[in-house]
Order: C-alpha cells, then sequence, then structure tokens
C-alpha cells in the first residue's frame, strides 16, 4: 500500500464521515412512525376509531328523529376523543423512559431537543387530523341521519365553532404533552391527565360555587375553565385573556422548566 | 477512535467515574474491565452522550458524540439490551434505526442476517424476545449505520457459545479492517483471547491499563503434582513467589523453570502449563481489591505503554 493510500485509510478511520445532520422531516416522520408502531399504540387506536364509530349510531338511536343536529356528532365524538387522542402524544414523550426507548433513540439523535420536537410536531398534526376525520364522520352521520328521518340536516356548528373545538382538542393535547415532558412517567403522566381533564374541572366549579373570591379569580388561574368555555362556543376577549394567561402558567412555564430538565437528565 | 480525558463523574457525594482517561485505538480491540459498580457503564454513557460528565472529557473521532450529525453512521452503541421498546417487533426496532440514519431499507435485513436473526424472529414483539436475542438485535441496531467505533456494554450477556464466538470473531473482523472496538465484559478469559488492549478500571479508577500481552507478561505457571505441599516449598526455595490454587499451584516461574525445579525435588508433575485466563483473572482480582481496601493514596499501578 502506498504511503498516501495508507493515511486516506487512516484519515478514514479517525475522523468523523462528512455526514449530514438528520434533517427535522426525517425526524418528524420516524416519531410519526413510532406513535403507531407498537402494541399499545394500536390497542389505543383501535379504541379511539371503536369510539367514534359507536357514537354515530347511538345518536341516531337515542335522539328524537326530529332533533338529530351536526352538533350532536362533533360532542358525541369529540369529547371521549378529548380523554384519548392526547394519550398519543403523551405516551410518544414517556414511553422513552418508561420504555426505555430512549437510550437507542437519543444516541442516534443526541439533540434531545429535535427529538421532542419533532414529537410535538407529530402531536400537533394528529389533532389536526383526528378534528378533520371527526368533522367528517359526524357530517356524514348527520346526512345519514336526516335521510333516514326524511328531513332536511341541520348545521349548526359555525366555522369559528369549528375552530374553537379543535383548539379545544389541542389544549387538552399540550396539556398531556407538557404533563409528559414533566414527569417522564407514563403511569404517573397518564394519571396526572386524567386528573386535569376529570378531576380540575369539577373541583375547580366546586370550589368556586363555595367560594366567592375563587369564583372570581379561577378563569385566570383554572386551565379547563377556558378550554370549557371554547367548547360552549363562544369567546368574549376577557375569555382570550383569560385562556391566555392560564395557557402560559400552566403549558408555557412547566414546559420550559420540564424541557431544560429533559435536555440534562441521564438517559439510563 | 476514542478518547476519554480526566472524566469525572460525581453523584452527590460518590464519584463513580474518577479522573478517568485511556485511548482505544483504531485496528484494535480495548477490553474495558472492572468489578461491580466500577463506573464502566457510566463512562460508556457518556460517552454516548446520555449522561454528562462533572468533569473531563470524552471524544469520538476527536469530536464530542452530541456534536456528530448523524452519530449513527460514526459510532454503533449498544448499552442495555434489554432497552428496546417491549412493544415493537425487532425488524421495526431496526426500521425506526434506518429511517432515522436515512439508509436504504435493504440494511435491516442485512444485518438481520448478520447477526443471526431469522425473518420468523424479527417479526415477533421484542417483549417476547431471549436476552441473548435482545442482544443480538441490538448488536444489529449498532452495526446497522456501518460504523467506524463500536462500543458495547457486556455484549456476550445472554449470548450463547456459539454466539459468543461470533461475536468475537465479528469484534476481531471489525478492529482488523480499521475499526476501533471498546467492549466491556466480565468473561475474563474471553476479553483475554480478543483484546487487545485492557483498561482496568476500580472504583470510578483506573487501576491498570495497556496493551494486554504486556499487562499479562508476568503471566504465571500452573504446576500441579500428587504433593503440592512439597512442590509449593520446592519453588518457594528457588525464591519463587507461589500461590495456593486448589491441588496445584501458580508460580511466576517460567514452565521450563517450574519443571525443573520440581524434577530436582523428585516430585512427579501431573500438569504443568501457563496460567492463562487465570493470569488475567489474578491480576483483576489484586487490583481492583487494593483499590477498594484504599481509597485514597498511590498504590503501585502498573501501566503499560499508552495506546
Ligand atoms: N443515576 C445514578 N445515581 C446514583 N448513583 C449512580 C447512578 N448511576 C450509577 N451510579 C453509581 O455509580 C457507580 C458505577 O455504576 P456503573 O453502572 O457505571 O458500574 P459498572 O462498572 O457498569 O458495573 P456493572 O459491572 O455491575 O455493570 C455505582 O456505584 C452506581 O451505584
Ligand atoms: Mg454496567
Amino acid at each position: 500500500m502506498t504511503t498516501v493510500a495508507a493515511t486516506a485509510t487512516l484519515r478514514a478511520v479517525v475522523v468523523p464521515r462528512r455526514t449530514a445532520p438528520v434533517p427535522f422531516r426525517r425526524l418528524v416522520g420516524v416519531e410519526l412512525r413510532k406513535m403507531f408502531d407498537t402494541r399499545s399504540s394500536f390497542w389505543l387506536l383501535a379504541s379511539i376509531g371503536i369510539v367514534a364509530l359507536a357514537a354515530v349510531p347511538m345518536v341516531i338511536a337515542f335522539q328524537p328523529t326530529g332533533d338529530i343536529t351536526y352538533a350532536m356528532f362533533v360532542n358525541t365524538i369529540g369529547y371521549p376523543w378529548s380523554l384519548m387522542i392526547p394519550m398519543v402524544g403523551l405516551l410518544s414523550v414517556t414511553g422513552e423512559w418508561s420504555q426505555r426507548g430512549g437510550l437507542t433513540t437519543f444516541a442516534f439523535v443526541p439533540r434531545r431537543g429535535r427529538v421532542i420536537g419533532a414529537k410535538a410536531a407529530c402531536a400537533a398534526g394528529v389533532v389536526l387530523a383526528a378534528m378533520a376525520l371527526c368533522f367528517a364522520l359526524s357530517a356524514a352521520g348527520n346526512v345519514a341521519a336526516a335521510a333516514v328521518a326524511g328531513i332536511d340536516p341541520v348545521w349548526d356548528v359555525s366555522a369559528a365553532e369549528h375552530l374553537f373545538l379543535t383548539l379545544f382538542q389541542a389544549i387538552g393535547m399540550a396539556a398531556a404533552f407538557t404533563l409528559a415532558v414533566v414527569l417522564r412517567s407514563s403511569p404517573a403522566a397518564l394519571v396526572g391527565y386524567f386528573v386535569f381533564a376529570l378531576v380540575v374541572p369539577t373541583l375547580s366549579s366546586m370550589l368556586a360555587g363555595a367560594q366567592e373570591w375563587y369564583g372570581d379569580v379561577a378563569p385566570w388561574v383554572d386551565l379547563t375553565h377556558g378550554q370549557l368555555s371554547l367548547f360552549a362556543g363562544t369567546m368574549t376577549g376577557e375569555q382570550w385573556a383569560q385562556l391566555g394567561t392560564t395557557a402560559v402558567l400552566w403549558l408555557v412555564v412547566p414546559l420550559v422548566l420540564g424541557m431544560r430538565r429533559l435536555l440534562r437528565v441521564e438517559i439510563r | 477512535m476514542i478518547t476519554i480525558t480526566s472524566l469525572t463523574k460525581r453523584y452527590g457525594r460518590l464519584a463513580a467515574v474518577d479522573d478517568v482517561s485511556f485511548t482505544a485505538s483504531p485496528g484494535r480491540v480495548t477490553g474495558f474491565l472492572g468489578p461491580n459498580g466500577a463506573g464502566k457503564s457510566t463512562t460508556l454513557r457518556i460517552l454516548a452522550g446520555l449522561a454528562t460528565a462533572t468533569s473531563g472529557s470524552a471524544t469520538v473521532l476527536g469530536h464530542r458524540y452530541a456534536d456528530l450529525p448523524n452519530p449513527g453512521l460514526e459510532i454503533g452503541v449498544l448499552l442495555d439490551a434489554s432497552a428496546q421498546h417491549g412493544g415493537r417487533t425487532g425488524r421495526e426496532t431496526l426500521v425506526l434505526a434506518q429511517r432515522t440514519m436515512g439508509l436504504p431499507a435493504a440494511r435491516v435485513d442485512e444485518s438481520l442476517e448478520l447477526v443471526g436473526l431469522t425473518r420468523a424472529e424479527s417479526r415477533r414483539r421484542v417483549r417476547d424476545y431471549s436476552l441473548g436475542m435482545r442482544q443480538r438485535l441490538g448488536i444489529a441496531t449498532a452495526l446497522l449505520g456501518d460504523p467506524r467505533v463500536l462500543v458495547l456494554d457486556e455484549p456476550a450477556n445472554g449470548l450463547d457459545p456459539a454466539g459468543i464466538r461470533w461475536m468475537r470473531d465479528l469484534l476481531r473482523g471489525f478492529a482488523d479492517d480499521g475499526g476501533t472496538v471498546l467492549l466491556s465484559s466480565h468473561l475474563l478469559a474471553e476479553v483475554e483471547m480478543i483484546a487487545d488492549d485492557i483498561v482496568m478500571i476500580g472504583s470510578g479508577r483506573v487501576v491498570a491499563q495497556g496493551p494486554t500481552t504486556d499487562l499479562l507478561a508476568g503471566a504465571r505457571t500452573l504446576v500441579r503434582a500428587d504433593d503440592v505441599v512439597a512442590l509449593g516449598a520446592a519453588l518457594a526455595g528457588a525464591g519463587h513467589h507461589v500461590t495456593p490454587s486448589g491441588d496445584a499451584v501458580l508460580t511466576d516461574a517460567g514452565p521450563g523453570t517450574a519443571g525443573r525445579l520440581a524434577f530436582g525435588a523428585g516430585l512427579a508433575v501431573t500438569e504443568l502449563r501457563t496460567a492463562d485466563g487465570a493470569g488475567l483473572e489474578d491480576m483483576f482480582l489484586e487490583l481492583t481489591a487494593a483499590t477498594a481496601r484504599e481509597a485514597v493514596g498511590s498504590a503501585p499501578i502498573p501501566t503499560g505503554a499508552s495506546a
């Protein structure tokens, strides 16, 4: 072997190849695939589908035929989904720790912020896709029910309300994602999310009923309060301000602190 | 090429890794040894950017791991074969790695074949894998990007005898092609057979390092005789160091000298050979026991030529 060739070989061995960084789009593709390629994600997806498909005949069966409207379908699908869809994003983050896949994930992509960013992009995509599906299924159910009843279908959800409902779901996803980043454990974050979605709204309204001072501040400190006003379909300027304040308090601040910790924490 | 420089990692008051420096060179297999809790895994975790050092540095091919743009193409890492999502199939685990690195899809089948996992096995969930199968899957993941550096934490763990032989050949071939291999292991005979260089740590500190042949230059001879006491006396009488080992003795005399001394004492030797394996094992136990007794201080540390 000539000296030049030998030097070239040695260099090939002791310096990195000229590789391009892993592009963010590729990471998003991989993370999206990871959301749906495990056995638990299969069952989660299956139950999300079953809930939606069960909702349509349930509305048709239990509502008086003449009363059926589009909004009934949207709510009957959307409410259970608001508990289920965020679990997709939540498990995508906590799984790296609870299932210890992070040891491989973060060895391939040491810049952890990019991995979490890709997961967040997927979570946002999942919310948008889910809502599009929810509206499509509802529309189909509404048309079918009206045809059966021999009436004109009633479309009682405005364009703005479609956006509100999507934002409602997005806030649920953001809360679940934040809990996942902060807790990094599937059982802890799941419990946390159900407390947020089921216990907090009830407790908050009970407390607001019992204590007048809390009734006044609740909209400014309780994120679920603002979330529910989105569900109600009307938003005043003050309500937007309240929603923004609580989102900073319960989503932005914990997410920033949680990410700072996540970027440093030892993966084992 | 892996360079660890004055690496220290503290967990509260415990120094899990304490001022460790060594190099793993291209074309060589470097064995990383030490008792349980010595700090091997911690060192390798820092090297792979999964933990941060308290001080010091660890570099791969001259760069911090986290600064490598696509690390899987430079360095294959297997730190814990059990750390895989149990709900994915083995094949899916590899597909994710292949996509992350931007490799052609055919690499997945190639590396499955390389580690001896069948197609049927690769379609089963990792949760249902045996330890050895997980180990093979982990090695397949590490080799997927065709890296020039391999870092393996106890890769022989759980492998069957054929698997251990296969692993030895694989690592040998990898190093002979100019690759760098750093592996930790508790199988000393295995390490002695494959490692060109050895780094031994105890309680977070390097207690010995250098080429395997240099470190074991003082490898002893094992002599067995019917009257082992008389044999020991004969060797000791000639000024040699003698350690009883069951119904035999280990001595620092060469096999020729030991045989002649036994013959001179009228003893029938029933076994006479260099104590391979035992040499590394004795050295290991001696050196690591010393660090346990003297947490601080400078015990005589045999240090071979640094690679
Ligand atoms: N996250 C942690 N927090 C506290 N102590 C830790 C942590 N990780 C490791 N240690 C301690 O650091 C020391 C070194 O552990 P390490 O896992 O590196 O040992 P090892 O050499 O790999 O041992 P083994 O041969 O058993 O795998 C041990 O005392 C361990 O208890
Ligand atoms: Mg270990």
